[in-house]
C-alpha cells in the first residue's frame, strides 16, 4: 500500500469512532453493590462515562407513604446500610421537626453517640474498601475489625447488629445500660491505636498516594453547583458541616473541628474522612462522660411515645399505653404542613422532605440521599483519567447503591 | 441554635425578600414560614426567572429537587407541587421554593442551566411523577427502565404496582 494513502485525511478515524465502549458493572467487585457505568475509552483514557442506575430501586419512598412514622424506620435503615442508624436518626430528626417534639437530654446524647459511631462505621468501610480496590488488602482488615466492635455496641443497645431500627418518634426503643457505656468507653480507648496502624499502612504508602493524588479532581465551584455535601464537598474546600452550622441533637455542647481540605482529589477526600474519624472519637469521648440521666422519651409525644417494655409486660396501664401508641386512630397527628430537615450523615447531607396530612404517616417522604448527588458528579470527575482510576474515584465518593436507588 | 444566630438569619431572610421584590417586581411571590423554615411559592409561568433571581441573591446550591402529588391531600386546587430546596453555602441560609402544576400541561423549565446539579433530581421527578422539564440536556428516566409506562409515585398508582414485573421479557441463557 502506498504511503500517501495512509496519510490521507479520509482514512483518519473520526474522533468518536476511535473510542471504544466498556461496560463496567452492574456486577463488579469495585462497585460493591449494583451500579453500571458505560465508559468511552481512548486507549486507557476515559473520555466519557455515563452512569446507569436503578438496579436496586425498591420503591422505598412509596412505602414511606404507607407505613407510619415509627414503622418506616425499618425501611430507612436499609438505605445506607453501611451506617444504618445514621439514617434512622435523620428520619426521626425530620419527623420530630414536623411534629415539633423536643427530645430529652439523655436521648439527644445517646443519638449523638450513635451518630458518631455510625460515622466511624461508614468511614472505616469506605476507607478500607477504597484501599482494598487499589490493591491493599491488609489495611482493609484493620478497618473491618473495628466495625465488628461497633456492631457489638449496636447489638447491646438495640438487640440487632445491622438493621437496628433503634430510634422512635421522640425517643429510642430501649434505654442503654451501664455495660453499654463501658463498651463505648473501651472502644474509644482502643480506637486511636488501630487508627495509627491503619493510617501508617495507607497514608504514606507510595502506591496508594500515587494512585489517588490529582485523580478525580472536583473544584469548589463544581462541588457547590453540583450539590456535593459532606466529606466530598469538604475535600474541595467547602467548609460546611451541619453539625456546626445547623446544630441538631447535642452537637452544640461539644468541642470539635470541621475537617476540610483544598485538594479536591481522591487523596483529599480520603484525608478528610481520616481526620473526621478522630473528631468523631473526640465527640464520643465528651458525650459518654457527660451522658445525662433521665427519661429517653420526650414528654410531649403524648400517646405516641412507646412505654418501657417492663411497664408493658407487668402492668395493665403500660399495656394499654403501648396498645394506644400502636393504634392508628389514637396516635399523634402531624400538622398539615411540610418540612425539610437534614443531618450530617457520614456521606453528606441526608435530608428528608416530609409532607404531613394530619395523620401519623407521611403523605410524602422524600429522601435526599447524598449518594445521588455525588454519583451525578462522577462523569465530571472521571473525564480525562485512566481506566484504573475508575475504582479510585468510585471508592472515594462512597456510592451506596441502596441509598442511590431507594 | 442560639437566639443570636436565629435573629441574624431572620434579618438575612428579610434582606433577601427585599432584594427579590426589586428584581422580581411584577411577579407575585407568596411567602410563608413553618418551624423557622422560609418557603416561597413562585408562579409556574415565571419559574426560571425566579430561580435565576434566587441564585443571584446567593442561593448557590440546589440541595434537593422533588415533587409531591397532591391528588389525595384535600383542600388544594392543584395536582403537583415541585419543590426546590435551596441553600446559600456561605451563610447557611435555606429557602424552599415551590411551584404548582396541573394536568394536562406538566411542563416546566429545567433548572439545569442555573444549577447543573438539578440534572439527576429532575430526571428522577420525571421518572416518578411524569413532570417534564424542558431544556434538560439528557432527559430520560433515571431509576426505572426506559420501557416502563407509568409514574409510580403518583397517588393514583397502587402500592402493589400494576403487574409491570410480569411484562418484563424473559431472556434465556442462550439468548443473553
Amino acid at each position: 500500500m502506498p504511503l500517501e494513502l495512509l496519510d490521507s485525511p479520509d482514512l483518519e478515524a473520526n474522533k468518536r469512532e476511535g473510542l471504544w465502549t466498556l461496560n463496567f458493572g452492574p456486577q463488579h467487585p469495585a462497585t460493591h453493590t449494583t451500579l453500571r457505568l458505560v465508559l468511552q475509552l481512548d486507549g486507557e483514557m476515559v473520555m466519557d462515562a455515563e452512569p446507569d442506575i436503578g438496579f436496586l430501586h425498591s420503591g422505598f419512598e412509596k412505602l414511606g407513604e404507607v407505613l407510619d412514622f415509627n414503622q418506616y424506620v425499618t425501611i430507612v435503615d436499609r438505605m445506607n446500610y453501611i451506617s444504618p442508624m445514621a439514617n434512622e436518626i435523620a428520619w426521626h430528626h425530620a419527623v420530630e421537626k414536623l411534629l415539633g417534639i423536643e427530645l430529652t437530654p439523655r436521648c439527644k446524647y445517646i443519638r449523638t453517640i450513635f451518630a458518631e459511631l455510625m460515622r466511624l462505621h461508614d468511614h472505616l468501610l469506605c476507607l478500607g474498601t477504597c484501599v482494598l480496590d487499589l490493591g491493599g488488602a491488609t489495611a482493609f482488615m484493620y478497618a473491618f475489625n473495628e466495625r465488628e466492635t461497633i456492631y457489638e455496641i449496636c447489638e447491646r443497645a438495640s438487640g440487632q447488629r445491622f438493621h437496628t431500627s433503634y430510634t422512635r418518634v421522640g425517643g429510642l426503643l430501649y434505654d442503654v445500660t451501664d455495660d453499654w457505656v463501658a463498651m463505648v468507653k473501651d472502644f474509644v480507648r482502643k480506637f486511636p491505636k488501630v487508627y495509627r496502624d491503619f493510617s501508617g499502612l495507607v497514608m504514606k504508602n507510595r502506591i496508594f498516594v500515587e494512585r489517588t493524588r490529582d485523580v478525580g479532581i472536583l473544584s469548589r465551584e463544581e462541588a457547590i453547583a453540583g450539590g456535593a455535601t459532606g466529606p466530598v464537598a469538604r475535600a474541595s474546600g467547602v467548609a460546611r458541616d451541619l453539625r456546626r452550622d445547623e446544630p441538631y441533637l447535642a452537637y452544640d455542647d461539644f468541642d470539635f473541628d470541621v475537617c476540610a481540605s483544598q485538594g479536591g482529589d481522591c487523596y483529599a477526600r480520603f484525608q478528610v474522612r481520616m481526620m473526621e474519624m478522630l473528631e468523631s472519637i473526640k465527640i464520643i469521648e465528651q458525650a459518654i462522660d457527660k451522658l445525662p440521666q433521665g427519661p429517653i422519651f420526650a414528654a410531649d409525644t403524648g400517646k405516641s411515645g412507646i412505654p418501657d417494655k417492663k411497664e408493658v409486660y407487668r402492668s395493665i396501664e403500660g399495656l394499654i399505653h403501648h396498645f394506644e401508641s400502636i393504634m392508628p386512630n389514637r396516635q399523634m397527628q402531624a400538622p398539615k404542613e411540610s418540612v425539610y430537615a437534614a443531618t450530617e450523615s457520614p456521606n453528606g447531607e441526608l435530608g428528608y422532605y416530609i409532607v404531613g396530612d394530619g395523620s401519623f404517616r407521611a403523605y410524602r417522604a422524600r429522601t435526599r440521599p447524598p449518594s445521588l448527588m455525588h454519583f451525578a458528579l462522577f462523569s465530571k470527575l472521571i473525564r480525562g483519567c485512566m481506566l484504573s482510576d475508575v475504582v479510585a474515584v468510585l471508592g472515594s465518593i462512597n456510592i451506596i447503591a441502596a441509598e442511590l436507588d431507594r | 441554635m442560639t437566639n443570636q444566630s436565629t435573629d441574624s438569619k431572620l434579618s438575612e431572610i428579610e434582606t433577601v425578600k427585599l432584594r427579590l421584590s426589586e428584581t422580581l417586581a411584577g411577579i407575585s411571590l407568596e411567602w410563608s414560614e413553618f418551624r423557622s423554615q422560609t418557603r416561597v411559592i413562585c408562579p409556574a409561568a415565571e419559574l426560571l426567572k425566579c430561580l435565576k433571581a434566587f441564585k443571584a441573591v446567593g442561593f448557590d446550591q440546589l440541595t434537593d429537587l422533588t415533587a409531591v402529588d397532591l391528588l389525595e391531600y384535600g383542600n388544594v386546587n392543584d395536582r403537583f407541587e415541585v419543590v426546590y430546596c435551596l441553600l446559600n453555602v456561605d451563610s447557611g441560609l435555606r429557602l424552599i421554593a415551590k411551584t404548582y402544576l396541573n394536568e394536562p400541561d406538566l411542563t416546566i423549565p429545567s433548572a439545569t442551566s442555573v444549577w447543573f446539579g438539578a440534572d439527576w433530581p429532575e430526571r428522577e421527578v420525571y421518572d416518578m411523577y411524569g413532570i417534564i422539564f424542558s431544556g434538560h440536556p439528557n432527559f430520560k428516566r433515571l431509576l426505572l427502565p426506559d420501557e416502563f409506562q407509568s409514574f409510580p409515585l403518583r397517588k393514583d398508582y397502587p402500592v402493589k404496582g400494576r403487574g409491570e414485573r410480569h411484562n418484563f421479557p424473559v431472556i434465556t441463557r442462550a439468548e443473553s
